[in-house]
């Protein structure tokens, strides 16, 4: 009887082992990011009037980083939680809006840097006046450089900075009603109350 | 690792896109992509030499072709221009190749080029994980070889771009991960459980051979019984 026992406890923890591993999302690379200082960056809003924006403007407050394309599709799902949770917490989203115009965008060839600027600025804004705009602004990206700096390798991509400029969350892909209240809000509430 | 790239399909993305030899996915597929790739290199020289002002020296190697940065593609306009002079019966031979114009070179900076490529063969890409960054078509993949490339030509060592790398998408990025107390397991692991099979293996054995060395032998009348057995 002992002997059948061994084989049958290998199995089964091989069986845990497996299941553990089928919840597991491979795409989800935790990120090396979280608890270090969000990288400074400084580039031209969705606003042509409003200049340019850098994170440091943010000190002090506790707010969320929302990397986004008009061209993504998981974005517009998301994009309604964001839009509901902006109106009802009085959390600060900045929407950067990561390599807008694509190679595969006929009309943007040949353009010369700031036509291209101008033509991602309208389609942006055209897609968040149908959507809905929960940005307190949004910063355009255009060659993805500060997308590599952040660590972005998927849109949407969140991030939860605190009132000293640090890292504290990143989530990959679209945020669900359950990360908002599981993870982002508590943790919200945690740094504000800090 | 690295088999599944071919140089022209790393620094000339674009073209590999256009003639469609991207993404052999075989070594052998690569030697003879390699090879063909020689061979045409190989043939384009001799053509042009033989139209240029010097005759071509008869042993043009194959390999010279490709490290070279091509003399020949400074040879082939002026031949198109002013007909050359006539070296030998070749010389009847249309002015312009007939496999068409020669490419360009795909870099300026070669040895930069090879560094970027030799380095982005050890780096992950993100979006497809399992495909290096050297070999994927990826956008994002795209986008890191050039802030490789950038952060390569501002004289940065390859160290220093891993950790670029691994400062912002994690060890993730790195097909080779660092030896450090985190990936102890991940390095010795298979080591641990070879030694402990072995050694599990060698105390089965000794124990089975002890066993056997101790089981009382046959009696005489068990070993009749046993040749009664056998007879019938």
């Amino acid at each position: 009887m002992k002997k059948f026992l061994i084989p049958l406890g290998l199995f089964f923890g091989l069986v845990i082992f497996l299941a553990l591993g089928l919840q597991r999302d491979p795409h989800e690379i935790p990120s090396p990011l979280i608890n270090k200082p969000a990288p400074a960056f400084s580039l031209p809003t969705l606003d042509p009037k409003a200049g340019t924006f850098s994170p440091a403007e943010m000190q002090g407050r506790v707010w969320l980083l929302n990397v986004w394309a008009t061209w993504c599709v998981a974005c517009r799902q998301e994009h309604p939680l964001l839009v509901d949770f902006a109106q009802r917490h009085q959390v600060p989203i900045v929407g950067m809006s990561y390599k807008e115009i694509q190679p595969q965008d006929v009309q943007a060839q040949g353009m010369d840097a700031t036509a291209k600027l101008q033509f991602a600025r309208e389609r942006s804004q055209v897609w968040l006046s149908r959507y809905g705009n929960p940005y307190v602004l949004s910063v355009m990206d255009l060659d993805g450089r500060v997308g590599i700096q952040y660590g972005v390798y998927g849109v949407p991509e969140t991030y939860v900075i605190d009132k000293q400029g640090v890292i504290r969350y990143k989530a990959v892909g679209e945020v669900t009603p359950a990360i908002l209240a599981s993870k982002v809000l508590p943790l919200i509430q945690k740094l504000n109350a800090s | 690792m690295g088999a599944l790239n071919t140089p022209s399909h790393f620094v000339g993305l674009d073209a590999a896109r256009r003639s469609g030899v991207a993404g052999f996915g075989l070594p052998t597929r690569r030697a003879l992509a390699a090879s063909l790739s020689l061979a045409v290199a190989g043939l384009f020289q001799l053509t042009a030499a033989a139209q240029g002002p010097k005759p071509a020296p008869a042993d043009v190697s194959a390999s010279a072709a490709v490290t070279t940065p091509l003399p020949a593609a400074s040879a082939a306009p002026a031949a198109a221009v002013a007909p050359a002079p006539v070296s030998s019966g070749q010389a009847v031979a249309p002015p312009t190749s007939p496999l068409g114009p020669e490419a360009a070179p795909m870099t300026d900076e070669p040895v930069l080029e090879a560094r970027l490529l030799k380095l982005s063969e050890e780096l992950r890409c993100l979006v497809c994980q399992n495909e290096s960054l050297a070999s994927s078509r990826a956008e994002l993949a795209d986008d890191l070889r050039r802030e490789v490339r950038s952060l390569l030509s501002e004289g940065k060592t390859d160290q220093q771009v891993k950790s670029f790398l691994v400062e912002r998408y994690g060890d993730f990025v790195l097909y080779r991960p660092e030896l450090k107390p985190m990936t102890w397991l991940l390095w010795f692991g298979p080591f641990v459980l070879l030694l402990g099979a072995v050694s599990g293996l060698g105390w089965y054995l000794r124990q089975r051979r002890k066993l056997a060395d101790t089981a009382p032998a046959m009696s005489d009348a068990e070993r009749a019984r046993v040749d009664q057995w056998l007879k019938d």
